[in-house]
């Protein structure tokens, strides 16, 4: 099967029938739920927050935002972008709560700095990678940087967010990855059900704080590509450069990436204990 | 759209980033309508220190709402002496999260585009050559 990404701009692709075909599928609605709700379980949001919802579309994101429970943080107030107005025609019939933008999130994020405690992409972002037109402007680089330069100030300090996406190959995913390390962000990509059809990856950032498997409770598995992180782990040894740690196979690899050497990509298990065998 | 969310909302064009005049955008023709929703006072007290009060306060006047307070409620403010919620926290709750713009335009005070708002959506795409 083609990707949508390759046939048409996303606009044009989530029209009006595409739109109501996509928000009334079953199969579709709880696909997304569960990845929505696995990027709040990485979010770990420990109070109501005001989130933002990158490529909202119809809101099926955006209601489990509304709909979670006190006990689990919520409930949450989101507001959300989306480039299709069909996508977003789908939201208002169906009485979203959060407030939402007709916009192109390649064009920037207008929002002023420190804005949202979190944002939320879900099945999204890979769509940057699509050039828009010729015009060098709309370059995916171009537009990958608006995109993550804005979201990086509209995030207060201590803020994360977590993109599902869906690269086409391992060059978008590196190419979506460096733009937000670019921006600044502290970066990892996690893999759930690596290796079979169903993986999902789940880029995790944070704004302004050292080590992501720290600030993230629950994120053991999650790859560290950010390079710049200076933060010292207890006993004063860098985490990356403890021999043998994940963040110094991650930080070896990361190297290996830069001077143009294909690295294996990273499993869901790289650099744990391994159980010794007798 | 929500007055919330309209306390951080800027203008998107590049040339008007870190101006102080790109936010907040100013209100025309504006149509309010009122949705009611539960509130919630913990995610009230989470924004407080967040909103920029003196745009708030500008807002309401555009808006033609009732005059605001000269300074952002403390959060002391935001419960009675018995725990419950206050005025303060009610009427906080009905301007921020109730009260929203319809349909109507925002305007940037730097470059003076107009954003059309329908059905309470903002059109932020901007043409090319604006980005
Ligand atoms: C697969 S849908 C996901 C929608 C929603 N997050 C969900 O989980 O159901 C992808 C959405 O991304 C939006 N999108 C794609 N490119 C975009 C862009 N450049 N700016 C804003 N939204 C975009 C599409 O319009 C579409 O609504
Ligand atoms: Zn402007």
């Amino acid at each position: 099967m083609s990707r949508p990404e390759d046939t048409l701009p996303p606009d044009l692709f989530y029209n009006d029938v595409e739109s109501r075909k996509y928000t009334t599928s079953s199969r579709i609605r709880s696909i997304q739920a569960s990845m929505t709700n696995r990027a709040l379980e990485l979010l770990d949001l420990q109070h109501s927050s005001f989130i933002l919802d990158v490529g909202c579309g119809s809101g099926l994101s955006g209601e489990i935002l509304t709909n979670t429970e006190e006990v689990d943080g919520g409930p949450h107030t989101w507001v959300g972008m989306d480039i299709s107005s069909s996508m977003l025609s789908q939201a208002l019939e169906r009485d979203v709560e959060g407030d939402m933008l007709l916009a192109d999130i390649g064009q920037g994020v207008p929002f002023r700095p420190g804005s949202f405690d979190a944002a939320i992409s879900i099945s999204a972002i890979q769509w940057l990678c699509n050039a828009e037109s010729t015009s060098e402007e709309d370059a995916p680089d171009r537009r990958l940087k608006r995109f993550f330069d804005g979201l990086y100030a509209s995030l207060k300090r201590g803020g994360k967010a977590v993109c599902q996406f869906y690269p086409k190959n391992a060059a978008q995913r590196s190419m979506i990855s460096s733009a937000a390390i670019k921006a600044g962000f502290g970066a990892g990509i996690l893999e759930d059900d690596p290796e079979t059809k169903n993986v999902k990856l789940y880029l995790v950032l944070t704004v302004g704080g050292g080590d992501i498997t720290g600030t993230v409770s629950g994120l053991q598995d999650v790859d560290v590509m950010d390079a710049r992180r200076k933060e010292r782990q207890r006993n004063g040894t860098p985490a990356d450069k403890q021999k043998g740690s994940k963040a110094w196979i991650m930080r070896k690899k990361a190297q290996q990436e830069a001077k143009g050497k294909v690295v294996k990509n990273s499993s869901k298990y790289t650099g744990r204990k391994r159980k010794i065998a007798f | 759209m929500k007055l919330l969310t309209l306390n951080f909302l800027t203008c998107a064009r590049k040339t008007c980033k870190s101006t102080a005049a790109a936010f907040p955008l100013h209100p025309k023709d504006a149509e309010l309508e009122q949705i009611e929703i539960d509130m919630n006072p913990l995610f009230v007290k989470n924004m407080l220190p967040r909103l920029e009060w003196e745009a708030m306060k500008t807002l309401t006047q555009e808006l033609g709402l009732p005059a605001l307070p000269a300074e952002t409620p403390a959060p002391e403010e935001l419960t009675t002496e018995d725990g419950e919620a206050s005025q303060v926290l009610k009427d906080l709750h009905v301007l921020l999260m109730e009260t929203s713009v319809a349909s109507g335009k925002l305007v940037c005070g730097n470059c003076g585009h107009e954003y059309a708002v329908k059905e309470g959506i903002a059109n932020f795409l901007l043409p090319s050559h604006m980005v």
